[in-house]
């Protein structure tokens, strides 16, 4: 097992480079870091090329590319557009996103797994249709507009919550905003706990299970559960990196100064330093997430082995 | 979006292998198809024929927005702003779902936005079928070296998130047309086809017929064209078809960002971003756009399940 991280780990650095790499094309090759600083008037010739000089810009791209690398390994992440190093911008947003994260990972996990298998072992129900229902009409209305209504009505209209949350929010402020971010992922893991318990409720291990007496829910739990949640666990992996990019719709709408909302001012202003360093970061996350996917396999799959 | 959708319609992965294989030639009468088969369940299913009904519908309103109404979009009176209430008895007519804070008709709005949608949502699978499936059945088939590289290449894709990297994209470009959303969403999103073909085309290679006809002296080419692609096929359009309704939210999403479709566009996101600082004075500008959006991407959602059902030789 040990080994098998390693190498993992190991096979992770070109992915890594190589994502960070297209990333930094992305915004140093096609965006102008420059012109972007100075709005629609454009920058004075001399004052250009001066920037251009400070951030090695007039280099050519694959050295600047590892020197800003270079940078990152000593924890020089640049400047923002307000004169703040990223570094400090992390430093107050990945915490605030961590929350949210948090809430909307649990929200999924538990309430999509326990309505994936109600809706599973009673296939065919009303229950079951209407939960379907539900989870389609969810992935077919899009995020923002959800959000959007969720805090007009709950917020504005009833004044169950605030619209806006505080500059650094408690859990429970959080509570309405991942449930937002979650609810298109906790549609899908509850759709894919229902297929894949239904599935193996006709399992012959199942049969065997009931046979030798066990109690119902011990054979629900143990057996069923268990390896009905493989898929699940495959489909959270990736779902770590949708979850990012929705947090930018529900940080935005709201006003969350996390990590969405520092990337989303930094895509908006071409703030390169800033955008380039916290998606390299959420690059960086995003594969550990995966690997850890990969590790969980073993735990709820005895037959994989890793060598 | 796609990813995720990706990972539901895989379990119909392993079908191709089992299905029986029909050659083109003179086909006998009786002959079905795994492609026929499909489309005798469908055409019965209420679950396809509704939203390929409302898809039809889109597809005319995307073609000829002038049949649906008579009003230009971009037209703006403000005598008639959103203060204005709906006249929801007057059907068709341009005040019918009530006017936006500049006096344009919602309604004609609507009508116009759509094609943006379609074109994108289309052309973006299209981009993604035809270089996805390239990459993933060379990838599949030749395996070695060639996979070895073509893997990494779409592990690169993979590591950075589909949104997130469409909005850096874009965000460079001053002026967005479709084009650049579809390119720049097309970039991003091919790998999810490209990963789908290849484990699809690794587990058909072995087939005897595939054996048989490179036994037969088939050239490479032919081998992959006649023989592996319309056998390799099924999953990867099922996902296709599923991904489509993903890059639709996909553009709504940027649009809402203010990073996709750029003014003089006309785009439902966008329109839904600029209602919702006017959601406590009129609600309804947010809330037709968003039905109608609603309504699009269920339609194409429902399709591409009902199609997946159809043609998982398990489930007969």
């Amino acid at each position: 097992m040990g080994r098998y991280v390693i190498r993992r780990l190991v096979q992770m650095v070109p992915v890594f480079l190589g994502a960070t790499f297209l990333i930094f094309v992305m915004v140093y090759a096609i965006g102008d870091p420059v012109s972007g600083l100075f709005g629609d008037r454009g920058p004075d010739p001399a004052t250009a090329q001066a920037l251009r000089e400070e951030f090695d810009l007039d280099e050519p791209l694959p050295l600047q590319y590892v020197l800003y690398m270079g940078k990152i390994f000593t924890g020089d992440f640049g400047t923002a557009f307000n004169g703040q190093p990223v570094t400090q911008l992390m430093e107050h947003a990945f915490p605030i996103s961590f929350r949210l994260m948090l809430v909307a990972l649990v929200l999924e996990v538990v309430l999509g797994i326990a309505l994936g298998v109600i809706t599973g072992l009673r296939r065919g129900r009303s229950l079951d249709t209407s939960v379907l229902v539900a989870t389609l009409v969810v992935i077919a209305v899009p995020t923002f507009v959800l959000g959007t209504t969720v805090q007009y009505v709950l917020g504005v209209k009833l004044g169950w919550i605030d619209p806006a949350v505080s500059p650094d929010p408690r859990l429970d402020e959080l509570l309405v905003p991942g449930l937002i971010l979650s609810l298109v992922s906790l549609a899908y893991v509850t759709r894919l706990t229902r297929t894949s318990v239904a599935e193996n409720t006709r399992a012959d291990y199942i049969r065997t299970a009931h046979a030798k007496g066990l109690p119902r829910r011990r054979v629900t739990v143990r057996h069923l559960l268990r390896n009905s949640l493989i898929p699940v666990v495959t489909y959270l992996g990736a779902d770590v990196g949708n979850l990012m990019a929705g947090a930018i719709v529900t940080e935005r709408i709201f006003n969350i100064q996390g990590v969405g909302y520092q990337l989303f001012q930094g895509i908006l202003r071409q703030n390169s330093p800033t955008v380039v360093g916290f998606v390299v970061v959420l690059v960086l996350i995003f594969l550990l997430a995966n690997l850890l996917v990969d590790v969980l396999y073993a735990v709820l799959d005895p037959r994989i082995r890793y060598v | 979006m796609p990813d995720a959708l990706e990972k539901e319609a895989v379990p119909t992965a392993g079908g191709p292998a089992t299905v029986a294989v029909v050659e083109a030639g003179p086909a006998p009468g009786r002959a079905r198809s795994l492609w026929s088969d499909a489309w005798r369940d469908l055409r019965r299913k209420p679950t396809f024929v509704i939203p390929a009904f409302v898809i039809a519908l889109l597809l005319v309103m995307a073609a000829f927005p002038g049949w649906f109404t008579s009003v230009s979009p971009r037209e703006a009176d403000l005598a008639n702003n959103f203060l204005r209430e709906p006249e929801l008895t007057h059907f068709f007519s341009p005040e019918w779902l009530g006017y936006n804070q500049q006096g344009q008709s919602i309604y004609a709005r609507m009508i116009y936005g759509t094609r943006a949608s379609i074109v994108i949502g289309i052309s973006v699978t299209a981009l993604v079928l035809v270089f996805g499936s390239l990459v993933g059945m060379l990838a599949g088939y030749f395996g070695g070296w060639i996979d070895g590289l073509l893997s990494r290449v779409i592990d690169i894709f993979l590591g950075i998130p589909f949104l997130l990297g469409a909005m850096v994209v874009l965000v460079s470009f001053d002026t967005r047309t479709e084009w650049t959303v579809i390119l720049a969403l097309a970039f991003l999103g091919w790998t999810t086809i490209a990963r789908v073909m290849r484990g699809s085309v690794i587990s058909i290679k072995q087939s005897d017929y595939v054996v048989a006809a490179r036994s037969l002296g088939a050239g490479t080419w032919r081998i992959l064209l006649r023989h592996v692609l319309p056998n390799a096929a099924a999953p990867v359009i099922v996902v296709a078809m599923i991904a489509l309704g993903g890059y639709i939210t996909a553009e709504a999403v940027l649009s809402f960002l203010g990073i996709g479709l750029t003014e003089p566009a006309i785009s439902w996101g966008g329109d839904i971003n600029r209602a919702g600082g006017q959601i406590r004075t009129a609600s309804f500008l947010l809330l037709y756009p968003s039905l109608l959006l609603g309504i699009t991407i269920l339609s194409f959602l429902m399709l591409g399940d009902a199609v997946r059902d159809a043609l998982d030789p398990k489930l007969r």
